[in-house]
């Protein structure tokens, strides 16, 4: 039927009678053009759009290396560790294939760090874009699900005390908790059955997860068309010609040819790393998991992997002390909400949510609370479609408020991942205690200061020095 | 099919019906895989008791023994020790064991949390989030708490416990560590896991 109307395939010399016959049976020439040849791009796309080609790059790389390293690793508590060491030692290459996978976790986080604060840049999760933010954060949620069961296979001290206090974490929620880490841990300690399990999840569970959500964030996109660094939709101008947007170029071959440029630097930046200091000064590959796990004795100093030190720093702000800064944010937070709402039926909503919160906050420990606000953390991320409210997309034409913000908060994420990775002192705890209420302000009074600020008018189109 | 009117409430009530009766099946599906990940029988028979000699402990001595997978700490305490337990009861969050009382058997729920005072049973794992604290016996100045009497630190969190294994107040752990259920064997033998008899 369709594939009657389907004009022949052309431009591909000697394989366009097979690409015309694999067309008739598959959408071919449709894919092609719809995601590469006429998927069109705004043209001003600059350095901080290499991140999301270069996720896929690592996505693929970690999928590859993972299949070679799955081939030699065993998922046994007895063998797992010294396997590691067999494929550092005697797998032909299998160091090289090691390095590259441990790397390219946290060259993951690296560029999926940055592909994010560049959405928060130019305002990519805003309408209509909510939802490839969506799936963008359900990626890093699977993305830091994979890592934390990839750590636990090593299974050196770090790993199954990075796991112990993890899972641990679940037995904090009231009522059901105890019995989820038990249900996910499988035993009553961090033990073989964990570690299978976990295995299961690295290998098989998660990927799929992210696959599937990849493809789903790239649909999201295609459909909406991207985001740019002026904020401007390119599809309001369109060449009444060619039906394209002016602003426009295709993704290919423009964008494939500057991504592959991207592609080269990074692999030149990876491989040194990985080559020349793939332990990363204790950074990527903590020294500790160079000990096998000792059930009996946890090391004098443990912490995460950096890219969950934040968070990790925000748990550890939680003291009984902090509650009370806590009970008096949500206090002022709860009457400034009152004060904004319409309606009374959301007045009264308010106050009784902040009033068994402020109960919860004296009769719950604060360990819960504190297991709370990290989850909090995290999940902060997914209400910035609705949080931002400014007139403006992007950073460019934002004022001093939201400029200095979003400054802050980063010197805040920054401050909160260098303490999660050191020990506490009493010093310490202000600071992270400080730097959690400037990572919450960020987001929370976020609808108040984007309204506030001095925006400039955005442009019709893009800005753009095309010279040479 | 074309000359008969469609009956949109009898669809409507179809799909509604194949939708709940798929549901149904999909959740009676999931409920053997969800069940096969909880702790396996060999799992379940593998917490016995143990016995452990103590015989050989000097004063101000520490050793572990493996309960269940974790790490159960007997302390034989110096009489500088035990002082230093009854000047801490003022800084600890729970001093007589009263929040948890699952956490300390009725025979140690005293100021030292022990049946015998020189000796110290307890479960080596944080009530926090599950790190083992580390013993640091001396009382001197440490960058953790300046007037510091003598007991653990949690290296995770920073929680601390006295050498009783109660926990300090304002810090992250919410209770004492465990005192799992023991008895005396002899005067050097002990058994943990089970509670003496007839107690």
């Amino acid at each position: 039927m369709a594939a009657a109307e389907k004009q022949p395939v052309t431009g591909a010399g000697p394989f366009n009678g097979l690409l015309t016959w694999i067309d008739q049976r598959f959408p071919l020439v449709q894919l092609w053009r719809e995601h590469l040849a006429e998927y069109y791009a705004p043209k001003n796309f600059n350095f901080w759009y290499y991140f999301g080609s270069l996720a896929l790059l690592v996505l693929v790389l970690q999928i590859v290396t993972g299949i070679f390293l799955t081939m030699h690793y065993k998922p046994d508590a007895t063998q797992a560790f010294a396997s590691v060491e067999y494929i550092m030692r005697d797998v032909p290459g299998g160091w090289l294939i090691r390095y590259l996978h441990s790397t390219g976790a946290s060259a993951f986080f690296i560029v999926v760090y940055l592909h994010m604060f560049r959405g928060m840049l130019y305002g990519s999760y805003r309408q209509p874009r909510e939802l490839i933010w969506i799936f963008g954060m359900l990626i890093y949620l699977s993305l830091m699900a994979e890592a934390f069961f990839g750590y636990l296979l090593p299974w050196g001290q770090m790993s199954y005390w990075g796991a112990q206090v993890i899972v641990n974490l679940f037995d904090a929620i009231p009522l059901i908790g105890p019995d989820l880490a038990l249900w996910i841990r499988g035993d009553y300690v961090v033990s073989d059955a964990t570690l299978n399990r976990f295995f299961s999840f690295h290998v098989i569970a998660i990927p799929l997860l992210l696959l599937g959500l990849v493809a789903a964030h790239i649909m999201a996109l295609h459909e909406v068309g991207s985001n740019n660094p002026d904020g401007v939709e390119i599809k309001k101008t369109i060449d009444p010609r060619t039906g394209h947007p002016v602003d426009g170029i295709p993704f290919h071959p423009y964008y494939t040819v500057k991504d592959t440029l991207g592609a080269v630097v990074f692999l030149i930046v990876f491989c040194a790393i990985m080559f020349f200091l793939p332990e990363f000064g204790g950074y990527f590959l903590e020294y500790n998991n160079f000990i096998p796990a000792d059930p009996l004795k946890t090391p004098p100093h443990i912490a995460p992997v950096w890219y969950f030190t934040p968070y990790y720093s925000i748990l550890r702000a939680a003291t009984e002390n902090f509650m009370w800064v806590l009970a008096a944010g949500l206090i002022g937070y709860s009457i400034l909400l009152v004060a904004a709402v319409k309606s009374n039926g959301a007045r009264i909503a308010i106050v009784a949510t902040g009033v068994v919160l402020l109960i919860g906050f004296f009769t719950i420990e604060p360990k819960v609370w504190g297991v709370a606000l990290m989850g909090a953390a995290v999940l902060a991320f997914f209400g910035l479609p609705w949080l931002d409210q400014s007139p403006v997309k992007s950073i460019r034409y934002k004022g001093p408020l939201v400029k200095g913000a979003l400054a802050l908060f980063v010197v805040a994420f920054v401050i909160l991942g260098y303490l999660g990775t050191v020990t506490v002192t009493e010093g310490r705890t202000l600071m992270a205690q400080v730097c959690t209420l400037i990572y919450f302000a960020f987001f929370l009074l976020m609808p108040w200061y984007t309204r506030m600020d001095r925006t400039r008018p955005e442009p019709a189109r893009v800005t753009w020095q095309g010279a040479h | 099919m074309a000359d008969k009117e469609l009956d949109a409430g009898k669809r409507r009530f179809l799909i509604a019906a194949t939708s709940v009766a798929g549901g149904i099946a999909t959740v009676a599906t999931a409920v053997p895989l969800v069940a096969s990940m909880l702790p396996s029988e060999r799992a379940k028979a593998a917490g016995a008791p143990v016995e452990a000699d103590i015989g050989k402990l000097a004063p101000g001595e520490m050793t572990r023994v493996e309960w269940r997978g974790k790490p159960v700490w007997v302390v034989r305490r110096t009489p500088e020790m035990l002082e230093s337990v009854k000047q801490s009861s003022g800084r600890v969050a729970d001093p007589r064991s009263e929040r948890k009382k699952e956490l300390t058997p009725e025979y140690a729920r005293n100021e030292l949390r022990s049946i015998k005072p020189e000796y110290l049973i307890v479960v080596g794992i944080c009530t926090h989030l599950g790190c083992s604290p580390v013993d640091k016996f001396k009382a001197q100045a440490e960058p953790f708490e300046s007037d510091w009497k003598g007991g653990f630190y949690c290296p995770c969190h920073g929680s601390l416990f006295d050498l009783a294994g109660r926990v300090y107040k304002n810090k992250p752990a919410p209770d004492n560590l465990e005192v799992p259920p023991h008895t005396y064997l002899s005067d050097t033998r002990i058994r943990i896991g089970e509670d003496s008899k007839g107690a």
